[in-house]
Formats: structure tokens, C-alpha cells, sequence
């Protein structure tokens, strides 16, 4: 592993800061006591809370505000073997522009692609790139052979630093769950944290570097909470559930308890990390329970595009009509919003 | 804007047809109260719902000769299958009215709309629906073949669960083949009342179901009334206890749900977010009106500053308001009374020395509030240690090892339920059989269902609701003789006769039994 | 010239010893035929204090021992009395008047009865309880458990038949007992009590008081430390005074029984000192 080259680099913060909360070398022993030192996850109490949270019920002028907050934290993705120049040129459009019948209809949070469609989308997103807390949009590369994994090191560390190279803004890494289901965390975080390094751009700046669990793969809630904790460790910003390409994707149990790990986290260090449901949610309504879990679990300040995000393609749309619905009065229909 | 304060999201009243006035409900039937009528209100507000009538002596005399009739006449007489098939449609008609059952609920009682409408309704069907099915195989009761009903059941209930105790009561009775006269609270009499006319929907036969309202001196004047062969009360201990004396040397038979001052116990290696989650439910579910609350927290010592400051954060995002807005998770205090003794307890708790904490959330102008508060540095001695505050007051005390939680957690003259947090199951059932409570809820709180008994050791009360036991709890075995294949007093029976065979055991019989009185 | 006999002295039966009554007082226990037959400890209610005390240590251990330990220990009962039968049927002769034959019968009754409750020790739980079906995910159960110490009025026309169907039942499940014995038949009681403190029931969970019931039992019905009591024999006291007290703590109550089935070996009697406890578990594979 590359040794931090300058100080105050995210990396070298989050080493430090991982070898203080493990007491030692993050190796499989020291991460095994550590993770496994955690409190466990009772799958019905954390099932019921999730149910409780989705009672909410959310009308009129919060409900306007979240429609639009959850359009500003969407990652508008296509993540196909099939996708072409011209496909991610249709999902900048719509990224830039999502109801061209209504102006004030905000930006989505980013495009994510594959790391070689990356020149594609920051081409067509032109002047519209950039950070999304100045109302621009930036790009996500999914990265490390995504979705499954299973490649060498040094072949991760490439798609990454290429993609990075292109102009990603973000990385969405995918953990090897191989390895953590064998007990070698110390190899999931060796990993993390050497994609970490390869987010670094020449200007010592680094991409975002979204960690991917693929909760479907690791099953158990406990498994997820570790992973949630271990990935953190080794320096990920944000901790994602899912591929997309593994049932089921995002739940709204697993979210919750991975909101838990980072406010655990920010009580702990101060320091916040961002969650990313990704795959499954396509309605709006769905969406709204996110925000509503996330508001009363994390904190309201962590509805914000550096903290929350939602991995998602057909939930734009659903958004805009029921968008058109709070606005017009009457109901919408699929030909009245874009496809892409 | 804070996102957290969500817009009001309000439950439409506008499913309710109330009636101005309420009438008793007796021979199947509305008619007037001889007694003065008193006024229901809204806990929420103080608005006046309706005018109920209110039972006198002469009124109980009437509900009680009504259920006598209706008890020899027809339903003693009915089979059990037919008895069933009237407990199913009552239990599909509370299914088609729920929305309005809950609102009801919520508008009398001040109890959050989320729970009247998730919890208390729902549970309402599922207890006729269970008991239902059992109306003809009263056989497998467990009291051998050929149980018999008892006759008359007195019911009287209490106002945290109105319709919900109403159903823990009727439902099983009727399933037993006994009639009912039932008495509400005086301050959540609503729901009743719309049930009665689910029984006139149903075409109960008259006098199966009769409901009374009024104040305590009409269940006392009801519980001691001749002519009732079962009393089942659910309510404070003294309450429980005077009807225990009251009936004493007659051959009424009882079951008494009463007080308890739950421990929910939390070990270091819990899991902590969900024992969090049923921290909270375990004790502001219902604005802590709840006899099996968990209104004691025994934390283990190394993680009570973690807990209570998870507590706090956790409980700052609870909503206090109104009972009919969706996202409202804690409602009214349910009468001006109930609010003084919680006021009254809570200034003990500050006497006694222990530290209190309260939500820090808006408290609405009107009607009876109280903000969920923890109280931290408790005693075993305190008061709020050991007496039933019954409102929205959790008791925080701590424990080192897993004996000192259990002898805590049984230092005390109830024992209705208890909870146990830990990831390590041995321990769980080890603790689970040495706590002396009814109820256990291991790594959950609050939950309840029709087959699940229910009711508690000690000055809990006694007798089971819920479950098979909570209709054995209706019904006795046959008298010895008509089933000598019972269980119970049958087999004896099945002893003796084999004794006939030989001389010298039917001398015993003599000798030994009758010469008895 | 014949030999002398050397009678015996009856003392009460406390935490597994045969002390006197605290009080010094006795009272003559006569025969059938009104001659002399022993002098026999009449309990105080400090007696009775110190036989709840002894009854409420044991609880812990007996109705913690395991359902087949239990069972042994009552069907051993039924093993020491067998070997002592010619002299619990020559004593009821002397107390009651009765025939041998009669005597006898009760002897085998009471042996018998042993026999039936030992055999209930393991199995009353699998009747009495069940696991419970309910709507969600969780392991739900419902199991039988002794109510505490319960405290016995003996019937009061036998001698030894009574006092073991009234004593039996709630050991089975694992209470401790305070039994007062019948006033008049007090004998064969302690000579139970002696049975008793030769087998394997530990000390404190059989305690026999011998005196007046009406003096005793008001003290045992408003005992806060009683968690039931079994009014069987109790039919000639105030027995619905009885009841009242026993109502300030919600004691658990079974009424005065008379006739040729009082006290009759049922499943009933077992399962009026139990509570049942319910026990919810959340069930998940993930």
C-alpha cells in the first residue's frame, strides 16, 4: 500500500483516524475483534423500526419539498452492457433537465456511468459539471470490475485511477464480498483503501469515493453492519448498498442500519459520512420513507448531496409526475415526462 | 424550512356519524340511563364528544337480568359452531368499520391515530377472529371434555385499550358460551357503543352483549351484583383487590388484569438500536398508559450513559400532538386526573433526588399533555421505582451482574411482564424463567396477540387472557361423572371406579371421604 | 410382665427440624374413644412466620430442580411411607376408630396419590402450556411455573389422606408449602413430616404446623410472603374472612372443598398454583 504522500489528505486522516478507533494495524485480527465487538442487529426490532418509519405521513408543503430534495440526491444512472455515447448523452440531458416543462424543476445530484463512458459524460454535461452544491452535476464512475468484484488489485486500482483520469468526480468501488465473508477484512481494507489512494488526482485533490456492500450478497444484518463500519474505516465517503445487479438492492432495514453505523460514526469522530441506497426505489413514495428514515435517524443535515444520495433511474420520472401532480392539481401521465 | 416538521397530515373525522346522546345497550337495545348522563370529551382538546347515559342500580338490575335471559334461553342453548359463526361476523364487521373504530378510539381516548389504527383495531378483529374458531371445540380447552360456560360474565375495562380490552372480554366469553355485561370507562366509552351497534349489525340475539356506561360505583354496583357468575376487571390493583374481597365466599369465579411496573432489562451486549426502539415503545407507547409498560430501565452499569444519551437524542424526534394527525406518535393523557397523579409522581421523583428530563417539544393550549420524560439516578427505593405512574415517566436504575437484574426486576409486588435485551441466548431463557412475570418479551416489548396469554403474577392480578388459558378462564370443567375422560377432576373419578373392584377400597371411600361435610 | 412403651412427642415441622412451638403450648390430641393419645405442639403465628420463612428459601431450589428430579424425590415419598404402612394404618385406627381394613384403605390411598402426583412432575407443563401461534416473527411460548409458597389448610377429617392430597399437587410443580394439619388427626401428619425429613425433599419445602387452624390460618392468609392459599380444610373457620385477607395481596385462593371428592387428585389442583409466564422471542435469519 502506497504510503500518504501529503498531509491532510482524506486518506491520511481516515488512516490515522482508523489505527486510533482500532488500537492497532488494521489487519484480520485487529479488524475481527473490532467489527465483531460491535453490538449485533436484531432483524425484527430493525424490520419494525423501518416499518414504523414508513407510517410517516408526508402531505402538501413537506411533501413538495421532499419531491424536490429527492430529485437534487438522485445519481441518475445507466449501467448497462449496452450503454453507448448516445444513451449517456440522452441521461445528461435529462440529468441537466428533467421536466422541460417546468424550469424550476431541480438538477439530479450526478450521472453515474461506467468508468469508460466517463469522457462521454463529462463532454455532454459541458458547463453543467461540477459540484452539485453549486446546482452542477457530476459524474460517478462505477469502478473495481464492478458489479462483482472479482479482479486483481492492480486491475481495480486501474479502472479507478482511469476513471478518475477522465474526469470522474466520483468513484463507486464494490467491496470483494468474497473476502469479507471469508474473514479477510484486512484485505477489504488494504482494498478500500488503495482505491482510496488511486481516487487521488495530480492536483493532490481526490474523487469521492463511494463504497459499494452489495447488501444482497453479504444477507445478514450483521454482516452489513460490519461491512458499514470496516469500509468507513479504511476511508470510503460514503457507504452504498447495492450494485443494482444483486436482489433484493436497497431496502429501507438495510438503509436504516446503515444511517445508524454513520451517525455511530459522527458521534464518535465528528466526522460525516455519506449513505447511498442504490436499486429498488422507483416511486416516489418509496423515496419519501428514505428521506423520512434518514431525517430522523441520521440528522435533517444529512439531506444533502455530499451525504445522501439515491442510485436510481426509473425514480426520476415518478418524481416528476407526481411533481406535475402537486402543481397542476390533476394527475400526470407517462408521456407527459422524458424518457432518456 | 426544517423538513422534520412535517406538514399536519390530519385522519378525516368526517367517517364518524356520531349520535348526540348514548343510550345503555341492554336486551339489544339503546335505552335511556336512570342515572344523571355525563359528557365524553376529547382529552385532546376538551371539546364535548357526546352525552352518555349513565347506569344506576335498577339499570345494572335490567343489563344483568337481560344476560341471565339470553344465557338460558338461547346462547347456552345455540352450538358452539353457531356461536362462531356470530364471533366471525362480528369480527369482519369491526374489519369493515376500522377506520371509523379508530378514529373513535383516537378522538375519545387521545391516543395516537397511528396506534388506534395499527395496533388497537387490528388486534380488536384478530381476538374475535381467534375466538371464533374455538367456539365449538370447547373440548380441547384443556379442562377435558364437555367444559361448561359459567353464565353471566361482568366485565368491566379500562380506558388505556377501550375497544381492545372490550374485545379481550367479550370474544373469549361468548366463544365459551357465556353472556356478557360489560361496563367502558367513564372517560372512553365511545368505541363501545359504536361496537354495540356492530352487535346490532351482527343480529346477536338480544341480551348476549348488553353494555353499560357509568362511573366506578356502577361496575361496583355491577361486580357485586347476585346474579353474575364470572367477574373479569382490568384496572388498578386496588380496584382489583376491593373486587377480590367483594366477591369472596360467593362461587364467582374471576380473572384480574391489574397494575405492573415492568423491568425492561438491558445487558451490555444488546442490540442497542433495537433495545433503543423498544425502550421507547416499551414505555411511550400509549403515553405509557399501559399496565405492562416498561416503566423501569435496569441498564447494565458500563452502558447507562450510552443508553440514556442515546434515549434523549432517540426521543427528540418523537411528535407530540394531535391524536389524529398521522405522524403524531405521542397523544393525550387521557383524563385532567391521570395528568395530576403523573404531575404528582414525577414532582416526587425530583424530591426523592433523581435527575429529570423531558423532550423539549411545544405542548398544545388545550387539553392534557405530558412530554415524555426520563427520569436518571433512580433508587430501588424511589417511589417512581416502585409505584405505577402509568404516563409517559421512565425510570432509569442499573444493575452489574445478570443476578442483581433479575432480583431488581422481581423487587416488587407486581409482576406482569418484563423485558430482557442481549444477544446471548442462554442467557435469555435463563433470565426469562427466573423473572416472576406473566409476560417476557426477549429483544422486543408491547407485543401482543390473541393466542398469546396474558396477565401477570402477583399483585398483577390473576388469570389468563389470551391464548387457550384465556378461555379456560370462561368455562369449568364437567361436573365428575358426565366426562370421566377430563383431565382434571375426571381423572379421580377414573380412580376411584377402578377402586370398586375390590372390597377394601370401597371401605376407603367411606372412611376417607364420606364421612366428609 | 409386659414392656413399657416409650411414646413419642410431636413437634411441629419446620426448615426440614421438628422444633417445638416457640410458645411451649401443646394441646391433647385424644382417640376415637376419647382416651389420651399424645400431647402435640400447638403452632403460634410466630411458628407460622418461621415456617413462611423457611418455605420462601426453598422455593428458589425446588421449583428450580429439574421436572424429573422432582419426580423422584415425591415417588420416593411414596417408597419411605409403603415401608412405614403398619404404622401409619395402626395410628389411624388408634386416632379415627376405624376398622384396619378402613385405615388401610387410606394408607394405600394416600401412597397411592404420591405415586399419581410424582408421575405429573414432567409431564404437567406439556398439558398446562403451549407454544402459541402468534401473528408475527417470534417464538412464542407458554409454560407453567410455581406460584411461590403456598400455605394449606388440611382437611380436616382424616388424617393422612387429606394432608397428602392437599400437599401433593402444589409440590409437584415446584412450590413450597406451609400446611397446618388437622386438628384433631394431627398425628400421622407429623408422622408424614418424619417420612418427609428421611427422603429427599429438601429442607423448607414441606413445613407442618399442628394447632388450631382458626388461630394459624388468619396469620397465613394475610401474610404478605404468601402467594397462595388453599382453603380446602377450611370449611368450618370464617373461610370467606380468610379469603379477604387473602385478597390484600391478591393471593392466589382455592375455596373449602367437602364430600367425597374434596381434595380429589386432579390436574385442577396442580395448576392452581401455577402462573402462567409467557415468553416472546424475536425469530430472524438475518
Amino acid at each position: 500500500m502506497p504510503a500518504p504522500t501529503s498531509a491532510g489528505t482524506s486518506l491520511v486522516t481516515a488512516r490515522e483516524r482508523a489505527l486510533a478507533v482500532l488500537g492497532g494495524e488494521p489487519d484480520d485480527a485487529t479488524l475481527r475483534r473490532y467489527l465483531h465487538g460491535i453490538a449485533g442487529v436484531d432483524a425484527v426490532g430493525l424490520e419494525q423500526r423501518a416499518a414504523g418509519l414508513a407510517t410517516r405521513s408526508i402531505k402538501t408543503s413537506s411533501k413538495m419539498w421532499a419531491l424536490d430534495k429527492i430529485i437534487s440526491l438522485i445519481d441518475l444512472t445507466t449501467l448497462e452492457g449496452a450503454d453507448t455515447p448516445g444513451k449517456v448523452r440522452s441521461l445528461v440531458a435529462k440529468a441537466v433537465n428533467p421536466d422541460p416543462t417546468d424550469a424550476t424543476v431541480p438538477r439530479v445530484a450526478a450521472v453515474c456511468v461506467y468508468g469508460d463512458l466517463v469522457p462521454d459524460a463529462v463532454d455532454a454535461l459541458g458547463g453543467a459539471h461540477g459540484d452539485p452544491d453549486d446546482g452542477l452535476i457530476s459524474v460517478a464512475a462505477v469502478a473495481t470490475a464492478f458489479p462483482s468484484g472479482r479482479s486483481s488489485l492492480d486491475i481495480k486500482l486501474a479502472d479507478t485511477a482511469d476513471a478518475v483520469a477522465a474526469g470522474a468526480d466520483e468513484i463507486d468501488m464494490v467491496i470483494d464480498r468474497g473476502a469479507f465473508l471469508a474473514g479477510r477484512y484486512g484485505l477489504v481494507f488494504d482494498q478500500i483503501a488503495a482505491v482510496k489512494e488511486a481516487c487521488r488526482r495530480p492536483d493532490g485533490t481526490s474523487a469521492s469515493l463511494k463504497v459499494i456492500l452489495e447488501t444482497g450478497e453479504l444477507v445478514t444484518y450483521d454482516n452489513v453492519r460490519r461491512a458499514s463500519w470496516l469500509s468507513i474505516l479504511a476511508g470510503g465517503d460514503f457507504i452504498k448498498t447495492s450494485t443494482g445487479k444483486v436482489q433484493p438492492a436497497a431496502t429501507l432495514p438495510v438503509t436504516l442500519l446503515m444511517l445508524e453505523v454513520v451517525r455511530d460514526w459522527h458521534l464518535m469522530t465528528g466526522h460525516r459520512i455519506g449513505v447511498k441506497p442504490a436499486g429498488g426505489i422507483r416511486a416516489s413514495k418509496d423515496a419519501i420513507r428514505y428521506l423520512v428514515t434518514v431525517a430522523e435517524t441520521a440528522g435533517e443535515q444529512w439531506l444533502q448531496p455530499h451525504l445522501f444520495r439515491f442510485g436510481a433511474s426509473s425514480l426520476l420520472n415518478d418524481v416528476l409526475l407526481q411533481r406535475q401532480k402537486m402543481t397542476t392539481g390533476h394527475y400526470s401521465g407517462a408521456d407527459y415526462v422524458t424518457i432518456d | 424550512m426544517s423538513f422534520l416538521e412535517y406538514a399536519p397530515a390530519p385522519e378525516s373525522r368526517a367517517i364518524l356519524s356520531l349520535r348526540d346522546t348514548y343510550g345503555l345497550f341492554i336486551d339489544g337495545e339503546f335505552v335511556d340511563g336512570r342515572g344523571t348522563p355525563f359528557q365524553t370529551i376529547s382529552p385532546a382538546s376538551e371539546e364535548h364528544i357526546a352525552t352518555i347515559a349513565n347506569a344506576n342500580a335498577a339499570d345494572v338490575d335490567a343489563a344483568v337480568a337481560a344476560a341471565r335471559r339470553a344465557y338460558d334461553r338461547t346462547w347456552s342453548k345455540m352450538s358452539g359452531r353457531d356461536r362462531g359463526k356470530y364471533l366471525f361476523r362480528i369480527a369482519r364487521l369491526v374489519q369493515e368499520r376500522s377506520r371509523e373504530l379508530a378514529v373513535a378510539e383516537s378522538l375519545d381516548n387521545g391516543k395516537p391515530i397511528k396506534e388506534s389504527r395499527d395496533v388497537d383495531v387490528p388486534l380488536v378483529a384478530a381476538w374475535f377472529f381467534y375466538y371464533a374458531g374455538w367456539a365449538d371445540k370447547l373440548d380441547y380447552a384443556g379442562l377435558g371434555a364437555d367444559p361448561r360456560s359459567l353464565g353471566v360474565a361482568a366485565q368491566v375495562i379500562p380506558w388505556n385499550f377501550p375497544l381492545l380490552m372490550l374485545a379481550w372480554k367479550i370474544a373469549p366469553a361468548l366463544a365459551a358460551g357465556n353472556t356478557v355485561v360489560l361496563k367502558p370507562a367513564e372517560t372512553t366509552p365511545l368505541t363501545a357503543l359504536i361496537f354495540a351497534e356492530i352487535i346490532q349489525q351482527a343480529d346477536l340475539p338480544p341480551g348476549v352483549v348488553n353494555i353499560i356506561t357509568g362511573a366506578g360505583d356502577t361496575g361496583a354496583t355491577l361486580v357485586a351484583h347476585e346474579g353474575v357468575d364470572k367477574v373479569a376487571f382490568t384496572g388498578s390493583t386496588a380496584v382489583g383487590r376491593a373486587i377480590a374481597k367483594q366477591i369472596a365466599g360467593t362461587d364467582k369465579k374471576a380473572t384480574l388484569e391489574l397494575g405492573g411496573k415492568a423491568a425492561n432489562i438491558v445487558f451490555d451486549d444488546a442490540p442497542i438500536d433495537q433495545a433503543i426502539e423498544g425502550i421507547v415503545n416499551g414505555i411511550f407507547f400509549n403515553q405509557g398508559h399501559v399496565c405492562c409498560a416498561g416503566s423501569r430501565l435496569l441498564v447494565q452499569e458500563n452502558i447507562h450513559d450510552e443508553v440514556v444519551e442515546r434515549l434523549k437524542l432517540r426521543l427528540s424526534t418523537l411528535r407530540l400532538g394531535d391524536p389524529l394527525d398521522k405522524n403524531t406518535d405521542i397523544g393525550a393523557i387521557n383524563s385532567k386526573e391521570q395528568l395530576e397523579r403523573i404531575r404528582m409522581l414525577s414532582d416526587v421523583g425530583v424530591e426523592e433526588g433523581a435527575e429529570r428530563w423531558s423532550v423539549p417539544c411545544e405542548i398544545p393550549e388545550n387539553g392534557f399533555w405530558y412530554a415524555p420524560t426520563i427520569f436518571t439516578n433512580v433508587q430501588t427505593s424511589s417511589r417512581i421505582a416502585r409505584e405505577e405512574i402509568f404516563g409517559p415517566v421512565l425510570s432509569v436504575l442499573t444493575f452489574r451482574t445478570p443476578a442483581e437484574a433479575i432480583a431488581k426486576a422481581n423487587n416488587t409486588p407486581y409482576g406482569l411482564s418484563a423485558g430482557i435485551w442481549t444477544d446471548k441466548g442462554s442467557r435469555i431463557l435463563a433470565v426469562a424463567d427466573k423473572l416472576r412475570a406473566g409476560v417476557v418479551w426477549a429483544n422486543t416489548f408491547n407485543r401482543f396477540d390473541p393466542s398469546s396469554p396474558f396477565g401477570g403474577y402477583k399483585e398483577s392480578g390473576y388469570g389468563r387472557e389470551g391464548g387457550r388459558h384465556g378461555l379456560a378462564a370462561y368455562l369449568s370443567p364437567a361436573p365428575i361423572g358426565q366426562a370421566a375422560l377430563s383431565a382434571g377432576r375426571g381423572g379421580a373419578q377414573r380412580r376411584l371406579e377402578t377402586k370398586e373392584a375390590t372390597p377394601t377400597r370401597r371401605v376407603t371411600k367411606r372412611a376417607t371421604k364420606g364421612s366428609k361435610k | 410382665m409386659s414392656r413399657l412403651a416409650v411414646p413419642k412427642t410431636y413437634k411441629l415441622f419446620i426448615n426440614g427440624a421438628f422444633p417445638r412451638s416457640e410458645s411451649g403450648r401443646t394441646y391433647e390430641v385424644m382417640k376415637a374413644d376419647g382416651g389420651f393419645l399424645a400431647n402435640v405442639a400447638k403452632a403460634s403465628r410466630k411458628d407460622a412466620r418461621d415456617a413462611i420463612v423457611a418455605a420462601r428459601g426453598a422455593v428458589g431450589g425446588w421449583g428450580g430442580a429439574t421436572a424429573y428430579n422432582r419426580g423422584q424425590v415425591l415417588y420416593r415419598i411414596a417408597e419411605l411411607l409403603e415401608g412405614r404402612r403398619a404404622q401409619f394404618v395402626a395410628a389411624i385406627e388408634d386416632a379415627e376408630g376405624v376398622s384396619r381394613a378402613a385405615a388401610s384403605a387410606q394408607v394405600d390411598e394416600s401412597i397411592d396419590r404420591w405415586v399419581w402426583y410424582a408421575g405429573w412432575t414432567d409431564k404437567f407443563a406439556q398439558v398446562a402450556g403451549n407454544a402459541n401461534p402468534v401473528a408475527g416473527p417470534y417464538f412464542n411460548i407458554s409454560v407453567p411455573e410455581p406460584t411461590g409458597v403456598v400455605a394449606i389448610i388440611a382437611p380436616q377429617d382424616s388424617s393422612l389422606v387429606g394432608i397428602v392430597s392437599a400437599m401433593a399437587p402444589p409440590l409437584v410443580a415446584g412450590n413450597s408449602v406451609v400446611v397446618v394439619a388437622s386438628e384433631r388427626y394431627p398425628l400421622s401428619a407429623i408422622s408424614l413430616a418424619e417420612v418427609l425429613a428421611t427422603s429427599d425433599v429438601p429442607k423448607g419445602v414441606v413445613n407442618v404446623l399442628t394447632g388450631s387452624p382458626a388461630e394459624i390460618a388468619p396469620w397465613l392468609a394475610s401474610h404478605s410472603d404468601v402467594n397462595a392459599i388453599d382453603l380446602v380444610g377450611a370449611g368450618d373457620l370464617d373461610w370467606i374472612g380468610l379469603e379477604i385477607d387473602a385478597a390484600d395481596t391478591l393471593k392466589r385462593v382455592l375455596r373449602p372443598e367437602s364430600g367425597a371428592d374434596a381434595a380429589a387428585p386432579s390436574l385442577g389442583r396442580i395448576s392452581a398454583f401455577t402462573e402462567t409466564k409467557t415468553v416472546w422471542h424475536t425469530k430472524s435469519l438475518l
